[in-house]
């Protein structure tokens, strides 16, 4: 053996001992140093790799992040329209199975549905327009209702639309009944859509919260539709008759579908009304 | 009048809502190029009304009206658009309510002159004149399309 190779055998031999001697737990803290450096040096490599390749790569992933980005966003965009979609036609739903209700626990007339799809183009009236008219027996006179309560009735009609009169509209009265009260009045529209009561009796006692129905009289509408409830009363001793305001059953502003009741064929006595002659 | 009858009578100001073919048609015939504004007019009354119950000399008052008096000051201030524009949708929706509020009345609709100019006319005014401006822009845009200059 010559001198290089003994050295060789030495050096390995001396790098051996100390490895076996390490992993045996030998060396102790010397040990742990070590390899805490060691480890300390891997980390601080590691992240600067990391964070340059991030560095190298991210332009190419900002691309595919804004490509998926803008896909996403078309998707959310759709769904949301879709959520909408969904929404009306729950809402739509609703309010049908309302009205569905409502026709099954009035048997004793036939309805119509009919959607509003429009307003009266002056302020100064209180119309509505539905899509059904004369082609779905729609007449003039019609009373239109919804679950809630009485809407209006059909003033005009064309073929596939009508023109509602809503008892809100000022030259709009019905004859109502005060069920508590048991007695009759008329309810007049104005031209801000409130409705209110008069020609009440002084007699009737007449309180908050009363339910007002329609009374048939006059033959403009079937009786015992629901108009709403007395909200106060007004009552002076020298006036002929007592006033009261009302809050209506149906809210007016967000009316979307309502029946039309068609076996009901409004009476006219205009000419049975007396008619004023001067006295000679 | 789709539009007015089905968007905007249900932006409501009080009582009051704006009057879209009124603006429109005002601001129509306010452009010096045009000169179809009255057949516009009668095309406005014609569909108002066969969609509102107002009686027909009210609605042709009032929008052959507006058309006369943009035509009448369109030759007089033509130097301050803006102004004739304002002008025409003030006096001309003053008139169209107060020819409303009479025919109404005199046909037996019971009103309050209070609560109709308070609550219905001042609003509808109001209404009227913030669209006025926008809507006088958009017209004359159409009219330089609809009538280019001949060079």
């Amino acid at each position: 053996m010559n001198s290089r190779s003994l050295q060789t055998t030495i050096i390995f031999l001396v790098v051996g001992g100390i490895l076996v001697l390490a992993f045996s737990g030998a060396l102790g803290s010397a040990s742990r140093g070590f390899t805490s450096v060691l480890v300390d040096i891997q980390t601080w490599i590691s992240s600067r790799f990391l964070g340059f390749q991030d560095f190298v790569t991210a332009p190419r992933d900002i691309v595919t992040l804004r490509t998926r980005n803008a896909e996403l966003e078309a998707q959310v965009s759709q769904l949301q329209a879709q959520l909408i979609e969904l929404q009306q036609r729950v809402n739509e739903t609703e309010i049908l199975a309302a009205l569905v209700d409502f026709s099954r626990s009035n048997p004793e007339s036939t309805y119509k549905a009919a959607s509003v799809i429009g307003r009266d183009p002056s302020p100064f009236l209180h119309y509505i327009i539905i899509n059904r008219g004369s082609n779905d027996d729609i007449r003039r006179g019609m009373p239109v209702v919804t679950n809630q309560g009485l809407v209006g009735r059909v003033d005009a009609v064309i073929a596939d639309a009508a023109r509602v009169q809503l008892i809100t509209d000022p030259a709009s009265s019905v004859n109502i009944y005060l069920q508590n009260a048991d007695t009759n009045a008329v309810l007049y529209g104005s031209v801000t859509g409130d409705v209110s009561l008069d020609l009440i009796s002084q007699n009737a006692t007449v309180e908050s919260g009363d339910l007002i129905l329609t009374s048939g009289l006059g033959g403009g509408y079937p009786a015992d539709l629901i108009i709403g409830q007395v909200v106060t009363v007004r009552s002076l001793e020298f006036e002929l008759f007592q006033q009261a305001t009302v809050q209506p059953a149906v809210d007016f502003s967000r009316l979307e579908i309502v029946l039309v009741i068609t076996n009901f064929r409004p009476v006219d006595i205009a000419p049975l009304e007396p008619v004023l002659t001067p006295s000679p | 009048m789709i539009l007015q009858s089905s968007v905007v009578s249900q932006v409501k100001l009080l009582s009051g809502y704006a009057d879209l073919p009124f603006v429109l048609i005002a601001a129509w015939a306010l452009q010096d190029r045009v000169d179809s504004s009255w057949h516009w007019g009668a095309l406005t009354c014609l569909f108002s009304g066969f969609i509102s119950s107002m009686p027909a000399p009210v609605v042709i008052a009032g929008y052959l009206g507006a058309v006369l008096l943009a035509r009448a000051l369109q030759r007089r201030v033509w130097q301050a658009p803006l102004l004739a524009m304002f002008s025409v949708v003030f006096f001309g929706t003053l008139f169209f309510h107060i020819s409303s509020f009479v025919v109404l009345s005199f046909l037996g609709t019971p009103f309050t002159f209070g609560d109709v100019m308070g609550l219905v006319t001042l609003p509808s005014l109001l209404l009227n004149m913030l669209l006025a401006i926008p809507i006088y822009a958009f017209m004359r845009d159409v009219s330089y399309w609809v009538y280019p200059v001949e060079e």
